[in-house]
């Protein structure tokens, strides 16, 4: 492999195990705090499954440029992270994070459907076990979405604020660079646009159903995964300062 | 054993995939269940020392995630035991685990199939919480994967 295609590769592998990383932080945060305890129990399950993920793609980028998957996660700083930005904003409510869970999870069952076939073959064999793990992920947030949209008029009320903010936001998903051509050319990683309609072909109609209002004159976010809003400083700050303490402790 | 159901064997569990024999070395082939599964590195270690008691020094574990495990590969014996522990065994799916797949389960104390699904996430990444309308009681299933 070239090093203009390891890098890009490097890239969204990065970007992956990230998105990853940074929701299964989010999603722990529930932990003792669920409105409900099998909630409670299920966000944990989520932030699990996330965190064996991230540490999976993590150890694939290991592979290509020698950082252990602790130094990848506790020892960069926020301009380094290359997770999507609505990922990283605080967990809010409960009708925020089934949302959000919902149009993640949603995204990476295409994205790992198309991956199966990827002509890197380690990637290949992850995601080919990522994703009966996913099914379970897209069933529950897809239920939650439903109930919350069809239950109160709070419940909705809560629903259709938390798109609005979150909608202009899932534009990153889809944002391609020059490098992601290359990729795509050689069969290693879709080309992100590609996926967007499939995308909303799933998602759309789900979020008719439950009587929500997709925005249509929201100002999309078109910047790279390299943009940062200042609260992905905050969880880092959270997640990584037991490490930073003492770099050399062994576990 | 599985460590975190120390009743069935990680051979009945369909983990173990390959072993080879080779001079002084023995391979090991091993395949996780749940990517997140905090018990492979202790499975890991279990595996090695198990072997080690045959008086083989060198044993070498490998991971292998393609073609992913299923819980089809769970042995005749292996469910049987997972029922007698109070885990429901998994249905057999043949790889049809999708959106719309929701196994039947028996209860694993009266056998009543008037059971329903409580929590498809349990107490640990394997397991879902269902109860049965029969007995009245909760009960915990291996989930289909
Ligand atoms: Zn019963």
């Amino acid at each position: 492999m070239n090093n203009a295609l390891k890098n890009a590769l490097l890239n969204r592998l990065i970007g992956m195990a990230d998105d990853e990383l940074i929701l299964s932080h989010r999603n722990a945060e529930w932990t003792g705090h669920a409105p409900l305890l099998e909630e409670d129990i299920a966000l944990a399950n989520l932030a699990q499954d996330e965190l064996g993920h991230a540490t999976v793609l993590l150890g694939l980028v290991e592979e290509l440029n020698g950082k252990t998957p602790d130094q990848m996660a506790y020892f960069r700083d926020a301009a380094e992270f290359r997770n999507v930005q609505f990922l990283e904003l605080p967990k809010g409510d409960w009708a925020f994070t089934m949302l959000r869970q919902y149009l993640f999870d949603a995204y990476e069952t295409i994205l790992y459907n198309r991956l199966l076939t990827s002509s890197y073959q380690p990637l290949a064999d992850v995601v080919a076990k990522f994703r009966g793990e996913e099914i379970y992920h897209l069933r529950h947030s897809h239920m939650w979405v439903e109930r919350l949209g069809l239950g109160t008029d709070e419940s909705l009320g809560r629903l259709q604020a938390a798109l609005d903010q979150m909608w202009p936001l899932t534009a990153q998903l889809f944002q391609v660079s020059e490098a992601d051509n290359l990729l795509s050319e050689e069969g290693v990683f879709p080309l992100a646009a590609d996926m967007a309609d499939e995308w909303q072909e799933i998602v759309l109609p789900h979020l008719a159903n439950c009587s929500l209002h997709v925005p249509t004159h929201a100002t999309m976010l078109l910047a790279g995964r390299e943009t940062h809003t200042h609260f992905l400083n905050d969880l880092l700050t959270d997640m990584q300062q037991v490490a930073r303490w003492d770099p050399s402790a062994e576990w | 054993m599985d460590p975190e159901i120390p009743v069935i064997s990680l051979i009945e569990m369909g983990i173990i995939r390959d072993v080879t024999v080779a001079a002084e070395q023995v391979s090991v082939t091993m395949t996780p269940t749940f990517s997140g599964c905090p018990a492979l590195l202790e499975m890991e270690s279990l595996i090695i020392e198990a072997v080690q008691t045959l008086g083989v020094e060198q044993v070498v574990v490998n991971k292998q995630l393609n073609p992913p495990w299923t819980s089809d590969w769970i042995t005749e014996t292996g469910r049987a035991k997972l029922k007698a522990f109070g885990l429901a065994p998994p249905g057999m799916h043949g790889g049809n685990v999708t959106m719309t797949f929701f196994d039947l389960v028996e209860c694993p104390r009266c056998d009543s199939k008037n059971t329903k699904l409580q929590n498809s996430f349990g107490t640990t990444l394997c397991r879902a919480i269902w109860v049965c309308n029969d007995c009245l009681e909760p009960f915990e299933q291996f989930k289909p994967l």
